[in-house]
């Protein structure tokens, strides 16, 4: 039963690593590339500070990332799950906050241009409002605008496992905090929030996951002035340099798969599904 | 009923602002497809007018819009069948451990985390290195299960967790055979989840970008396309076409929706305990 799912896993994930790891040691001319085993593309990468600043980026648009999706995930999951009394107005507002996952990314990105550009939505409501004088220029194109598209992406990533592990606390537990005399603060601090982490762990990983494997948010809302690792990749690839994409793909993957390894260790997935 | 704490309204006024952040994007670029004729991409609207919709409908409009479109649609209907069937017998596989359980499992969890551009570079160079042509029905479909996939399976595991199993041993103890109590007995009671399953399949597919990049080929499937618009067109005729496809998938996603309802209706009024399966 389970051989048509390995068939397609053997094909289309390991083979495509298997081959990437294998690209990483070959070399290549300005037209082409061919086969080898030197280390030439993990030297140039390790030996270039443009590498390390990358990756630097990378990191700081995922951990920026991660920071407001939780903010805003928590407290839309926290809402749905303890204020919303009816399992139908739950299940209906729940629905609203996942229908733009299965519409187009690319189209959710276009559509900031009219709010952010220099004479967006944005820009003509602060001049007229007087707060500036002249249309901010950092709206679109840069960091700001990257971590906002990335945020309205991937907040529904932490919202949903979050409203799950939520919806699963026993009702009994908040109860007893309160007869005990703690505080809703109290309550949400040391009974709440630890028994969603399980929840918080996986939102995590699927947005720290997201945010570091991806380069068309990067290209696309920065106009290619900022790189994430993802953008280096394409960049190559661009150029034909499919080895040196290959190496550092294989580095994208190993910094990938360690982080969830530590986060795999806060959370099983099997028991929480 | 107690009265609200104060809290709730502070966090519905929170929860209200997060679906403005959700959708007034998408609504703002709906409003600004109506431009007239001689509007641009922000706002003011000079005009209102149905000028970049007939654009699209248009031969001279750039690229192949329909054509894309179409191969959309065939592509995410094939992933949608394959995942929805892949998944069942998946779910179905890994209710018992198996040789190779483990590992399986954490090759789902790779596909899952494992960024999009490797998958596109690696089935792109494992093409062209053996000489096959990429073709969105190969390579193209085939890099889009990686992602759709990880989502079916870990849908029927959480179902199958609830699966109440005295169901199946009373068929069995019934003299059914394994098949006919997947067929009338199984599939029957976790019908509507596949129904999830089903639109996960599709619409992750007819929005996919980054898997597709490097393993479709010559002929692009319809994000590939509007990603190329957004290089070359200044015009809102892109925000006529995304607010088309956007309505084209919120069309998908109530069908689907109201598939779930009706199945939930028909069981009730026939008095079918089908759903309660679940523990």
């Amino acid at each position: 039963m389970a051989s048509p799912l390995a068939l397609i896993l053997a094909v289309f994930l390991v083979a495509p690593i298997v081959m990437i790891v294998i690209v990483s040691f070959w070399g290549a001319t300005e037209f082409s590339i061919y086969p080898a085993f030197q280390f030439d593309n993990y030297e140039f990468l390790f030996g270039s500070d443009v590498t390390y600043r990358v990756f630097l980026n990378t990191f700081k648009y995922a951990s920026i990332t991660w920071l407001f999706t939780l903010l805003i995930g928590f407290t839309v999951a926290y809402f749905l799950a303890f204020h919303v009394r009816s399992l139908k107005w739950q299940v209906a507002l729940f629905l609203l906050c996942t229908i733009p996952f299965w519409t187009s990314n690319i189209i959710r990105m276009i559509s900031w241009i009219p709010f952010l550009g220099r004479n967006g939505l944005a820009n003509s409501a602060l001049i007229s409002w007087g707060v500036i004088d002249e249309p901010l220029e950092w709206l679109l194109f840069s960091d700001f605008s990257v971590i906002l598209a990335f945020v309205h992406l991937y907040t529904l990533f932490m919202v949903v496992p979050i409203f799950n592990t939520m919806m699963r606390i026993d009702k009994s537990l908040i109860e007893a905090a309160t007869d005990a005399g703690a505080t809703g603060w109290q309550t949400l601090w040391h009974v709440i929030i630890p028994l969603t982490k399980p929840g918080i762990m996986i939102g995590t990983i699927f947005v720290v996951t997201l945010v570091m494997g991806d380069f068309i948010t990067v290209r696309f809302m920065s106009g290619s002035q900022s790189a994430n690792v993802g953008r280096m990749i394409q960049n190559d690839i661009g150029l034909l340099q499919y080895p040196s994409a290959s190496a550092t793909a294989v580095i994208l993957l190993i910094t990938v798969l360690m982080v969830i390894g530590i986060l795999l260790r806060f959370v099983d997935i099997r028991r929480e599904l | 009923m107690e009265p609200r704490p104060r809290s709730f309204y502070a966090l519905a006024a929170f929860f209200t602002l997060f679906l403005v952040f959700l959708y007034g994007p998408t609504i703002t670029i709906a409003v600004l497809s109506f431009q007239g004729p001689g509007g641009g991409l922000t706002f003011p609207m000079r005009g209102v007018s149905l000028h970049w919709f007939r654009d699209l409908f248009e031969q001279q409009a750039v690229g192949d819009i329909w054509g894309s479109f179409r191969r959309s649609l065939v592509l995410g209907l094939m992933v949608m069948v394959t995942t929805v069937v892949v998944s069942v017998m998946g779910g179905l596989a890994f209710r018992k451990r198996f040789k190779g359980s483990s590992i399986l499992f954490y090759l789902i969890i790779t596909s899952l985390v494992i960024p999009s551009i490797l998958i596109s570079l690696g089935v792109g160079l494992i093409w062209s290195q053996s000489g096959l042509p990429v073709h969105w029905s190969t390579s193209g479909f085939g890099a889009q299960l990686t992602w759709t996939l990880p989502f079916g399976l870990l849908i029927m595991f959480a179902v199958f967790n609830r699966f109440d199993r005295s169901y199946e041993e009373a068929a069995r103890d019934l003299g059914a055979s394994p098949w006919q109590t997947i067929r009338h007995v199984v599939l029957p009671i976790i019908a509507p989840s596949l129904i999830g399953v089903a639109l996960f399949g599709f619409t992750l597919s007819y929005d996919e970008f980054a898997r597709t990049l490097l393993t479709s080929g010559s002929y692009n499937t319809l994000p590939l396309e509007i990603f190329g618009m957004t290089t070359n067109v200044t015009t809102p005729v892109i925000f006529a076409l995304g607010t088309l496809t956007t309505m084209f998938s919120f069309l998908v996603i109530g069908l689907f929706l109201l598939i779930v309802w009706w199945t939930e209706r028909r069981r009730k009024r026939h008095g079918s305990d089908a759903g309660k399966g679940m523990v």
